[in-house]
Parts: structure tokens; C-alpha cells; sequence
């Protein structure tokens, strides 16, 4: 089962290795992991989407919690929360195809943020599932490049990692 | 008054207690070097190889519950002290290991014995850390002793570039510390403490598992009660030998691979099992399916909840300090106005009695060729059963942890985890160190010793009058045991051709050395090493070459599916 933790940490150097030290050395898989500081300096929140049976998730959390430089963990999928991820793609845009391309881009709230007389880059976020809609959604073979930042996440409500 | 990093290094040493560092100087530590120098507190004991500087904080710290120290040069320093630190780190043995790095501004140059060492030992410590300002030396330090000793123990590197040394700042040692991502249980949930308690007094085949933990925060006191007073089995790990008196009839020796018959029966065929300071491994209790096989409640105490339900499913998992919880659970127990009778518990005695009848770890004794279990046994009897004993990785390890009955925690000191060969000698200078008055043995192999055999120069130079006890097969004993069961009779690169003369080699170094090749001379020779209280005596015992360790549940089998010595 696919499973997204949130975790806050210690802004220190080293820490995100220990981490995704952790996932290679016990082989956890990594979808996707993403980080940076938060409002207060001296902490970074990460966001892992990871996949594994319950007993691997739950060994995940545990391992996680150990290391010295974590703060606090949650695996936000066990409640309602909220994911997010970016993602840029570059597509060859000429002739008729220029139109078809930006008007996609709107149907998936996409903005078309850099041009060129061959290309647009398109701006999307959403959750992952959207973004891989969108990519399903136009012509492949039009795609020169994308960029994905991994998804993001945030418990809903009164949720609230500290 | 303003400090350099290197005498800050050596006042940390002192504010925490610290008698002995076991290290090797070079270019990265040589500040730190001449501040030791400066000084008479802490005493520096300087090994012939770094891992044995880590394998004797190690040993220093099994046997005492203090912090072990070691501290070496950057570079291949590092690299050679790895070994020990993942030692200690899989047995979860507290210690504090400092290194040299190079100077803050050539770090990441490749510059002349350059290692990333927070790099390469993340895996393999608690934590570490890179001090990249004088200023934060002493509070790391602090925080690295602090890490070292509280919750689950283990081994943490604090990595200080030579400029770093070398710069003066205003000292001043912390007299408290917190880190706010790390609170360690100590006590365990009391509601979990009354069901276990409540599980306890109904069951009708228990049995007590008591591993490393039970040593570690010295609970044996608190076991041994609880096991009374219960009146339950109890078996140790290979890491939990003396948490619970081995001569007591309430234990049923080590369980395990090389395990005792009865205590691996009741372990598969127990209805409540308590499970304290133990992890499950794949050593002691084979393969998880077949284990899972028998229907048991589990209650399981352990300082850390990974340690929890990771190789198998828990009914009532607490989570804090061994002898804290323990210490809980027997108030409960003892408050309980449910009170057992001995007769419910007749049947599970009998049956168990019926196991320990097969009598699992007897031998056929020979007139001709030295029987490995038996110089172990007399190594018992002439040392009253009190001894340290270190010992090395292989067969001999096995024979002393199952014929050397301990009854006393922190006096058997072996690599259980890592299963390190060449950890016994070094390891027993840390021990002799920190008992001066002690009697130390070593239990080795011809094999293992070599692995650290430089280490008999600093027993010279210290005086550590260690009884080394080598049981000479001229096999890696263990891998022809595997090879003989599993890999038909194929005994490849394990035949240990080629050896010295062990006992000219001890001369050499300035020891006593003996070579026993005769059943009748083990006794004698025993007692004669052991009356040279002021030397090192290192015995070769020319052994059988062909024993083999038993019971021995092979790997991945279930814990019943055990091969019996050939006697049965
Ligand atoms: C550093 C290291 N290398 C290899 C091994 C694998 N190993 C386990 S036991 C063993 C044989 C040990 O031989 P010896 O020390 O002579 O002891 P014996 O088994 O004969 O008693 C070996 C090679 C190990 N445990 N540690």
C-alpha cells in the first residue's frame, strides 16, 4: 500500500542523508521524497511517499522516529490530509499542435510559463494522479522533458505536525 | 580562561568521568595527542591497530556500564576503527569514539587522509557528528556521552578537524543536556504492565527470554526475582548469558542455534512468552514461519520500539527501561490477590524436565585427543565460575557460551551481533583494564586470534596478565562445520595451514606460552597459567579437529528442527 509520511527534522547538515540512508540500508522503497526548511529556521519537513505492508510501514515510523534528528513523524495517509506535487513539462509546440497544447494546459489549471517558437513549459500542480492524467492526456511523443518535485503533504483540519 | 578545541577535548574527558582512552595517534590528532600529554587523569592506552582500540572501549564498557572511549586519527584511523563501531553498535554497547579529521577548510579536497567519517559510520553508529566550530565542542561532546549511555546504548562518533583543535575558545562544560527530538522511554505503560502481569499469572506453559537488554540496564537483579517468584523458565540469549544465573534451576541454558534442546522446546511450545530486552533474531529463533507456528501470547519489554514486533507479532508490547519495567511488573505481581499454585505449572515442568533429561550438550570425552567442551569445562572449575570471559567468533565461541555457566551479568563478552572474529584480545584488555584485580580469560580460536594477534605488544607494555585460551583445531572451525552439514563435505579455504608456534610467539612478545596437546595436561596447564597472576599465559590447546558444535538448529529451520550431537 502506498503510504505518505510527513516529518519534521532537525535543519541540520547530514540529516536528509541519515534518512534516505535509512530507506537504502533496510530497503524501503522511496516513490518520492522532498524537503526544505520550514517557518521556524532550525527545522526542515520532509515528505516521503513510500510503499510497503503494514508491518513494513510500521517499521518505517519506528525506524524513522529513532533517528536522533527527527522531531516528529506521521504517516499522513492514516487520516485525511491534503498531497501536492509540481511539475514542469516541456513540449514541442508548433503549428495547430501550439493551440490544442495551451488549451489542455487549461483544462488541467496548468500555466504555460515559459514559450518559444518551438516549445511551451507547462506549470501544473496537483496530485500525482492528476499530473500523470495530464501526461496520459497529450501526445507523448511531444513531450521533451518533465520535471517532478514529489508530492507534498498536510494533514486536513486541525491535523498539525509539531 | 580560553581553551584549545584539543585541551577542551581532554576536559570533556574528565568532566565525564572518563580513566582510560583506548587509541592511535596521527597527523589529525596531534593536538589532542599533546593535550593528553598535559595531563595524568585520563590515561591513554595505546593499542597496535585501531579496531582494537574500539574492541577495548568495548569490552572496557560491557564489563563496567560506563562509557567506552576511543579516539583516532582521521583517514585509515577511521576506516580501521569501523569494524568496532559496528560491533558495538549491533550489541548496542555505549561508547564515544573521537576522531581526527582534516583541518575545516581542506574538507572535501581529498586532501592526505581524508575520510567522509560521518559518511562512512552513519550506518553503523547512534549518531554522529562533525564539529565545525570550537564553540560547539564541549556541548557535542556532551550531547555525544549523553547519546552513548541513555535509552537504547550504542556507539557515537564525534569527527573534529585538526584547525578545529587547534582554536582557542572560552570552556565551559554543560552540566545538563537535552536534545528535543530524542526522549527515551524510562517507565512502561502501566496499563500494559497490569495485562502482562494478568498473562503471566494465567499461564500454564511460560517461559522468560531474557536477552542483551537485561544486561545492559543492569536488571538482572530485578529478572532473577521475577523468574523466582513466578517460578517460570528462563533462558538467555547468546548476548543474555548472567542476566539470569545459568546454575539456577530455573534456567534452561542459552536457546538459539547452538542452543540447549529444552530451552529451544519450550521457547516453540510455551503459551506466554516474556520476551525481555531481546529482538527476535534470526539466530535464536530461525526461521519466523515455523516459530509462528505454535499459537503464543507475547509480551515483549524493550527499550526501543523498533526492536518491537519487527521479526514477530507482539500481544502486549511495553516499551521503556528493562529494569524499570521490570521493577513495575513485579510490584504488580506481587500486589496481585491472584496467587498461582506451583501444581498448575507441574505439567509444563515435567515436560520440560523430560527435554533437559536428553542431556543435549553431552560429549564423548577421549582419552587421546583434546575434546574442545572439555577444556572449557575445566576452565569453570578452576576458575570458580568467575572469570571475564572474552571470547572470539567461531566454534570456541559457542563451546565457552555453552559449557562456561555465568551466573553473574557483564562476564561474558563476546561479538554477537557483528560476530566479529579477532574481538576477544582487545576486548579483554578493556576488560582487565577496568578490573585490574580480575581474572580475565580469553576463549579463542587459531583463527580469530590472528586476527588481532599484534595486540599481545600493548598487554606487554600495559601488564595485562589476560589468560588467552586458544582451541587450536587448525580449522576455521565453524566454517568446516557448515561445509561438513551443508556443503558436502567440501572444505574449502578453511583449513588453517601454515601456523605459528603459538608459544614462541607469545615469548616473543614477552609472554608465557604453553602448548597442551595431551586430555591429561589440560587440567594442569590450566592451573598453572592461572596461578601466574602477573603474566599473560597463552594456552594452545591442540584440540580435536573434527568436534562440532551441537545442538545446532541450521539456518533458517525452526527452532525443533534441531540436529542432536551423535551421543544421541
Ligand atoms: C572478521 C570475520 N571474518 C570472517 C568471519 C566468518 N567466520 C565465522 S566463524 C569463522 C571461523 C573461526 O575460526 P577460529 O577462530 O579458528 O575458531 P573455531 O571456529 O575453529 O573455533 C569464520 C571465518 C567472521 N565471523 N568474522
Amino acid at each position: 500500500m502506498r503510504h505518505i509520511i510527513s516529518l519534521l527534522m532537525e535543519n541540520e547538515a547530514g540529516a536528509l542523508s541519515r534518512v534516505a540512508g535509512l530507506f537504502s540500508a533496510r530497503g524501503y522503497n522511496i516513490e518520492s521524497l522532498t524537503v526544505a526548511p520550514t517557518e521556524d529556521a532550525t527545522l526542515s519537513r520532509m515528505t516521503i511517499v513510500t510503499s510497503g505492508s503494514d508491518d513494513v510501514i510500521e517499521q518505517i515510523n519506528k525506524q524513522l522516529n529513532k533517528l536522533i534528528e527527527v522531531v516528529a513523524v506521521m504517516d499522513l495517509s492514516e487520516g485525511e490530509h491534503l498531497e501536492r506535487e509540481l511539475m514542469l513539462v516541456k513540449v514541442r509546440a508548433v503549428g495547430e499542435v501550439r493551440e490544442e497544447m495551451k488549451r489542455m494546459a487549461d483544462i488541467f489549471r496548468g500555466r504555460v510559463i515559459d514559450v518559444s517558437d518551438k516549445t511551451y513549459t507547462i506549470e501544473l500542480t496537483g496530485t500525482g494522479s492528476k499530473l500523470d492524467s495530464f501526461l496520459q492526456a497529450i501526445d507523448c511523443s511531444l513531450i521533451l522533458e518533465t520535471v517532478r518535485t514529489g508530492a507534498s503533504g498536510i494533514g486536513r483540519g486541525d491535523r498539525i505536525l509539531k | 580562561m580560553e581553551l584549545t578545541g584539543a585541551e577542551i577535548a581532554i576536559r570533556c574527558l574528565q568532566e565525564e568521568g572518563v580513566e582510560h582512552v583506548f587509541g592511535y595517534p596521527g597527523g589529525a590528532v596531534l593536538f589532542i595527542y599533546d593535550a593528553l600529554f598535559n595531563q595524568e587523569q585520563v590515561k591513554h592506552i595505546l593499542v597496535r591497530h585501531e579496531q582494537a582500540a574500539v574492541h577495548a572501549a568495548d569490552g572496557y564498557a560491557r564489563s563496567t556500564d560506563k562509557v567506552g572511549v576511543a579516539l583516532v586519527t582521521s583517514g585509515p584511523g577511521v576506516t580501521n576503527a569501523v569494524t568496532g563501531i559496528a560491533t558495538a553498535y549491533m550489541d548496542s554497547i555505549p561508547m564515544v569514539i573521537i576522531s581526527g579529521q582534516v583541518p575545516t577548510h581542506a574538507i572535501g579536497e581529498d586532501a592526505f587522509q581524508e575520510v567522509d567519517a560521518v559518511g562512512i559510520t552513519r550506518p553503523c553508529v547512534k549518531h554522529n557528528f562533525l564539529v565545525k566550530d570550537v564553540r560547539e565542542l564541549a556541548g557535542t561532546i556532551k550531547k555525544a556521552f549523553y547519546l552513548a549511555k541513555s535509552g537504547r546504548p550504542g556507539p557515537v562518533l564525534v569527527d573534529i578537524p585538526k584547525d578545529v583543535s587547534n582554536t582557542r575558545t572560552e570552556f565551559h562544560y554543560p552540566s545538563s543536556v537535552s536534545v528535543r527530538s530524542y526522549n527515551p522511554a524510562q517507565h512502561g505503560d502501566a496499563g500494559q504492565i497490569r495485562q502482562a502481569a494478568q498473562l503471566l499469572l494465567g499461564a500454564k506453559r511460560p517461559m522468560v527470554y531474557a536477552g542483551g537488554g537485561v544486561i545492559l540496564s543492569s536488571a538482572s537483579q530485578q529478572l532473577a526475582e521475577l523468574v523466582r517468584l513466578l517460578g517460570f523458565p528462563c533462558t538467555n540469549t547468546l548476548m543474555g548469558l548472567g542476566g539470569f544465573p545459568a546454575t539456577d534451576k530455573l534456567s534452561l541454558g542459552m536457546l538459539g542455534m547452538h542452543g540447549t534442546l529444552e530451552a529451544n522446546m519450550a521457547m516453540q511450545h510455551c503459551d506466554v512468552l516474556l520476551a525481555v530486552g531481546a529482538r527476535f533474531d534470526d539466530r535464536v529463533i530461525g526461521n519466523v514461519e515455523h516459530f509462528n507456528q505454535e499459537k503464543r501470547k507475547i509480551i515483549h519489554i524493550d527499550i526501543d520500539p523498533s526492536s518491537i514486533s519487527k521479526r514477530v507479532k507482539v500481544d502486549v508490547p511495553i516499551v521503556g527501561n528493562v529494569a524499570h519495567v521490570l521493577g513495575d511488573l513485579l510490584e504488580v505481581l506481587r500486589g496481585s490477590k491472584q496467587k498461582r499454585e506451583a501444581k498448575v505449572l507441574a505439567p509444563w515442568w515435567a515436560q520440560i524436565e523430560g527435554w533437559r533429561a536428553k542431556n543435549c550438550l553431552v560429549y564423548k570425552n577421549s582419552d587421546e585427543v583434546i575434546k574442545p567442551q572439555f577444556v572449557i569445562e575445566k576452565l569453570y572449575e578452576i576458575t570458580h565460575g568467575d572469570a571475564f570471559v572474552t571470547s572470539d567468533v567461531g566454534q570456541h565461541q559457542m563451546w565457552a557460551a555453552q559449557y562456561y555457566k555465568f551466573d553473574k551479568p557483564r562476564r561474558w563478552i563476546n561479538s554477537g551481533g557483528l560476530g566479529t572474529m579477532g574481538f576477544g584480545l582487545p576486548a579483554a584488555m578493556g576488560v582487565q583494564l577496568a578490573h585490574p584485580d580480575a581474572t580475565v580469560a580469553c576463549v579463542t580460536g587459531e583463527g580469530s586470534i590472528q586476527m588481532n594477534i599484534q595486540e599481545l605488544s600493548t598487554c606487554r607494555q600495559f601488564h595485562l596478565p589476560i589468560k588467552i585460551i586458544a582451541l587450536n583445531n587448525r580449522y576455521l572451525g565453524m566454517v568446516r562445520q557448515w561445509q561438513q552439514f551443508f556443503h558436502g563435505n567440501r572444505y574449502s579455504e578453511s583449513y588453517m595451514d601454515a601456523l605459528p608456534d603459538f608459544v614462541k610467539l607469545a615469548e616473543a612478545y614477552g609472554h608465557v606460552g604453553i602448548s597442551i596437546d595431551k586430555p591429561s595436561d589440560v587440567e594442569p596447564a590450566l592451573k598453572e597459567a592461572f596461578a601466574r597472576k602477573d603474566k599473560l599465559v597463552f594456552m594452545d590447546f591442540k584440540t580435536d579437529q573434527t568436534e562440532n558444535v551441537f545442538p545446532m538448529v541450521p539456518g533458517g529451520k525452526g527452532l525443533s528442527e534441531v540436529i542432536l550431537s551423535e551421543e544421541l
